[in-house]
Formats: C-alpha cells, structure tokens, sequence
C-alpha cells in the first residue's frame, strides 16, 4: 500500500505527501456530518419559527410556496450542498478535513478542478451504499491509495497537509542555531512542544539529559527544567 | 568543524527568512483566486527555484526540522499555485451545454438506442405482465394508488390541494435526479445495477399504465405525464446508457487499466451528466406547475412537452449553440 504521494517538480526537488487512511477521512466526514446536519436543522427550525410560528407540520401547507423556498430548499440544499461547494471555495478543503489536517489533492498533488470535485460528490451514491458508506470505506480499507469510488472516478485522494506557520520558525532567526546548531534546537523544540504530554518523571529526565548536553545547568524541579528549556528557545528572540 | 556549520546554518536563516515571509504573505493573496497583478505572479515564479533550493539545503541541514516541513510546506503551496490550471466557470459551463454534453452523448449513442429499446421493452413486458395477472398491480402501485383507481380516480387528481406546486416541483426534480445519478453511479457494477434499474422502472411504468388502462384511466395519466414525461423517460434513458458505459468501460478497459478506465469513462460522460440535472430541474417545475393544473388541454401539454423535448435533443445533438461540426465518436476516440 502506498502511504505517500509524490510531487514531482521541475526543479528537481521533489515533495512527498503522506496519503490520508479510512481513519483520517472517517474522522473528517464524522466531523462535517455533524456540521451540516446541524446547520440544516438550524436552518429548518430558526426559518420555521420565523415564517409559521411553530414546528408543527399542520401549519405548512398555510404557508405555501414561501415556506419551500425559504425552509425546506435552503436546508437542504446545506446538508447535501455542503461537500461540493465547500470542496470547491476551499480548495479541497472542508471544516472537518481541516480539523483531520486532510485535503483534496488530485494525482499530481495540486487542488482539483471543480468537475473532479463534482465528480467525487456525485459518486457518494455508490459509497454510501447500502446506507452506512460501507463500499466507500471498504474501498478505502481496499486500495492502494486509500481512496473510496468517487475518488477514482474523479482522479483524487486525500492527503496530509502540514501546519506549520512562519510563527513556529521565528525563533530559529537566532543566534542560538549558531551556538548550538539546528538540530540541537529542534530537540529542545520537541521537548518543549510534548511537555505537557510526558510522563512528569520521564520529562525532568529527558530535560535534564538534553541540558546537560548542550552545556547547561540542570535544576531538579520540573518547573524549572522547562523554564532553563525556554530560555535556551528563547535566548535570541528577547 | 562543526560549529562553523552551525554558524553558516543560522547566518542563512536569518539572511533568507524575510523571503520565506514573503512568500507566505504572496502566497495566501495568491491562493484566493483573485486576480493578482503580474509583478506578483513573477515573484512567486522567481520564489520558486530559490524555494527548492532553500528546501533541498534545510533537508541536508536537518531533515525532520521544522524548518524544513515550513519550507516543504511552502513549497508545496506555491507549486500548487504556479501549476494551478486557469478555470473560469462560466466557460466551463459553456463549453458544456455548446459542445461537451453533444461530444458525450454522440460517444454513447448505441447505449441510448440500446437502454431506450430495452426500457420501451421492459414497458411492454410490464404492460403484459399486468393485462394478463391484474392482480401483479399491487407490484407496481400502493394501495392507496390501487383503492384510487378502483373508485375511478387518479391519485394525480387534486395533488395540488395536497400538496402546493413549489413542494410538489421540489420533491420530484429531487427524487428524479436521485434516480438518474443512481442509475448513472451502479454502472460501476459492470452496469448490473444499471440493468436492473432501467428494468424495474420500464416495468413499474407499463404496469402503472396497464392498470390504469383496465380502469379505462390510462388517457387520463398520459395527459398528465404528456407535459413533462418525454424530457423524464428521456433522461432517464440516457442516465442508463450512461451507466452501461461506465460499467463496459470497466468490464473491457482495452488497454488500460480498470480504474483508469473508469476514470476516463466518467470525466467524458461528466458534462451529459450535468446537462441532464438541469433538465430534469426543469421538467420538475413542469411537473409541479402544468401536469397537475386542469387548466392545461392536452394539446397545450403536448406543445410543451415536445417543444422542452426537442430543445434537449438540439442541446444533445449539437445544432442549438454549434455548427453542426461535432467530430464522430471514431474521430474523437
């Protein structure tokens, strides 16, 4: 099974894409899911409410043609609108897929066209067969890039996108890489970014080894690990 | 050794960080599809070589850095870009409704014949099925449509007191729709489900109207489908041969392979697909607003009905919006 996607580039320096599983894709759909019925049920009450006074099925038919066209149409038109206009305003992203840091990519790596992107939508009569989208995940559980049958049809699949912003890099502009190299600072990066996550004892430890390493003191409390870490991150950018 | 390459490393982030800046300051105007002037354009063309050289030397330096998945971001976005094709929708849609949907259904033009002949022959076995078994109707129809004909009316009597037109166009351009892209999108079971789609609404329809007809009520039903039903019955045909392409495309992929096949299949049969949605938006609000309105004659619904008719088939055939000079479907295989 291929997990990545490569770009090719004519200047020689490829790319590749870490190819999105039936997990990163289930949690996205999960999430939009969601959005949209919520969003349409919204739609439907507050434009109820509004229009009618009521909830109640028996006053519809007094609100005739206006109650199609500024109820029922708009909320419906959102739950199953949602993937084909969001996919195509968002450059092959939606909410949920932003969530799952997935987007739409078509074999060459770039955003797809508008028809690949219909294309796919339309196709999620077959996926979703027979009512929970079983062929659409077991094609993605099945194929080799993990992709379900309207993306074959339209040519795409879903890839990883990596957030990382200019913010996070600033403090490389230091003389800190200078003084203790890159690498050594992306260490202490990753310390800092996991500390909440570890295991209290194994932090001070790993904090201490790494200080240690680069030439410091290493205090023993585990707040004070941390802070002799920041200051280490820190020191060209105050 | 060793620290003079650190010092070289950090004396080149900090020369050429303000240009990575830059290209994350372009790039997010650049990605919002709007026009952008051509000095902009240029830079992001000139960023490009200096991006990939930044990211080959960041790779070296510290492969799993975040610098290096910055700069392989960055790169990635503004290969996106550059590479990105010009769409305009307008001119998509155009090209569709003038040229692409005629090429589309020219290519399948055997399929149509074939699903059409099969569907008008699931019609009739339909039609026998329920002359011959009156009692096979409750197959095809409710019980309360079965209750209805019996007393000598149609369930389509009065459907406006039940429902209003703007409900009644809704429901069915929708479920039409459904039906049509269903039949499209089982193609992919080497057009079983088609086949088995196609079947069981040609037989639903002889039946209906075998029924109907013991009732001497059929007259009255094909007025009623007379102002929409040729455009429906006709799309739903060519959503079928649609289907069957699909699906021979992917039994017999020649020299391809079956997913590239498939692909190819549906991207070519993309722009009949859509022209085939908004007629049958149309022959909705036709459905919603004329068939159920007594106030319509017959000869008024079947002016309709042909006219809307004949407008699908100049869209499909060519001559509406071209030159009649659409390549055979030899040529343009």
């Amino acid at each position: 099974m291929n997990d990545a996607l490569q770009i090719q580039s004519i200047t020689g320096v490829d790319v590749e894409l870490k190819i999105a599983g039936p997990g990163g894709r289930s949690f996205a759909f999960v999430v939009d899911w969601h959005i949209r019925l919520l969003l349409a049920l919204a739609w439907y009450v507050l434009g109820a409410l509004a229009l009618i006074g009521t909830l109640s099925a028996e006053a519809i038919p007094d609100a005739g043609s206006a109650f199609v066209y500024v109820v029922v149409l708009p909320a419906t038109a959102l739950f199953f609108l949602y993937h084909p206009v969001l996919e195509i305003v968002m450059q092959g992203r939606t909410p949920g897929k932003r969530m799952a840091g997935i987007r739409i990519v078509n074999q060459a790596g770039e955003v797809p066209s508008v028809g690949a992107i219909l294309i796919r939508n339309i196709l999620r009569l077959v996926d979703s067969l027979p009512g929970v989208y079983a062929i659409g995940l077991g094609a993605t559980v099945l194929t080799e890039q993990s992709v379900r049958i309207g993306d074959m049809a339209a040519g795409t699949l879903l890839v990883y996108e990596d957030e990382v912003h200019s913010e996070d890099i600033r403090h490389l502009v230091s003389p800190t890489v200078a003084k203790m190299g890159l690498e050594n600072l992306q260490l202490v990066n990753d310390v800092i970014d996991r500390w909440e996550g570890l295991d209290p004892a194994s932090r001070v430890d790993l904090g201490q080894r790494l200080l240690a390493r680069l030439g410091h003191d290493q205090p023993d409390a585990d707040a004070d690990v941390l802070a002799a870490l920041m200051r280490i991150q820190q020191q060209g950018t105050d | 050794m060793a620290e003079n390459q650190d010092r070289l490393t950090a004396n080149w982030i900090e020369k050429r960080s303000s240009s990575w800046q830059d290209t994350e300051a372009s790039l997010d105007a650049l990605e919002d599809r709007k026009p952008v002037d051509t000095n902009q354009a240029l830079a992001a063309i000139r960023q490009y070589p200096e991006l990939a050289r930044d990211l080959a030397l960041a790779r070296r330096a510290a492969p799993n850095s975040t610098l290096t998945r910055h700069l392989q971001r960055l790169y990635t976005r503004l290969h996106r870009v550059i590479f990105r094709k010009p769409s305009s929708l307008g001119r998509v849609l155009a090209r569709t409704f003038s040229r692409d949907a005629a090429l589309a259904a020219n290519r399948i033009r055997l399929h149509i014949a074939s699903v059409t002949c099969g569907f008008v022959l699931a019609g009739l076995a339909g039609w026998w099925l329920v002359s011959t078994y009156p009692e096979l109707a409750t197959l095809f129809a409710s019980e309360e449509m079965i209750e209805k004909v019996q007393g000598g009316e149609l369930w389509t009597d009065n459907l406006l007191n039940i429902m209003p037109s703007a409900l009644l166009s809704v429901s069915i351009f929708t479920n039409n729709i459904v039906v049509t892209l269903t039949a499209v999108s089982l193609g992919v079971l080497y057009g079983l489900g088609t086949l088995y789609i196609m079947g069981l609404n040609g037989l639903m329809l002889g039946g209906i109207f075998a029924f109907t007809a013991q009732y001497g009520l059929a007259g009255r039903l094909f007025e009623f489908v007379a102002a929409h039903g040729f455009v429906e019955l006709s799309v739903i045909s060519i959503g079928g041969a649609i289907g069957f392409y699909i699906g021979e495309c992917i039994a017999r992929p020649g020299h391809q392979g079956r997913i590239e096949s498939f692909r190819r299949a549906v991207s070519e049969m993309s722009p009949l697909i859509a022209v085939c949605v908004v007629f049958l938006v149309g022959a909705g609000l036709i459905e919603g607003y004329i068939s159920p309105d007594n106030r319509f004659p017959l000869s008024m619904r079947l002016g309709i009905g042909l006219a809307y008719w004949m407008l699908f088939v100049l869209v499909l055939t060519g001559p509406l919006f071209r030159r009649g000079d659409l390549p055979s479907a030899a040529d343009s295989a």
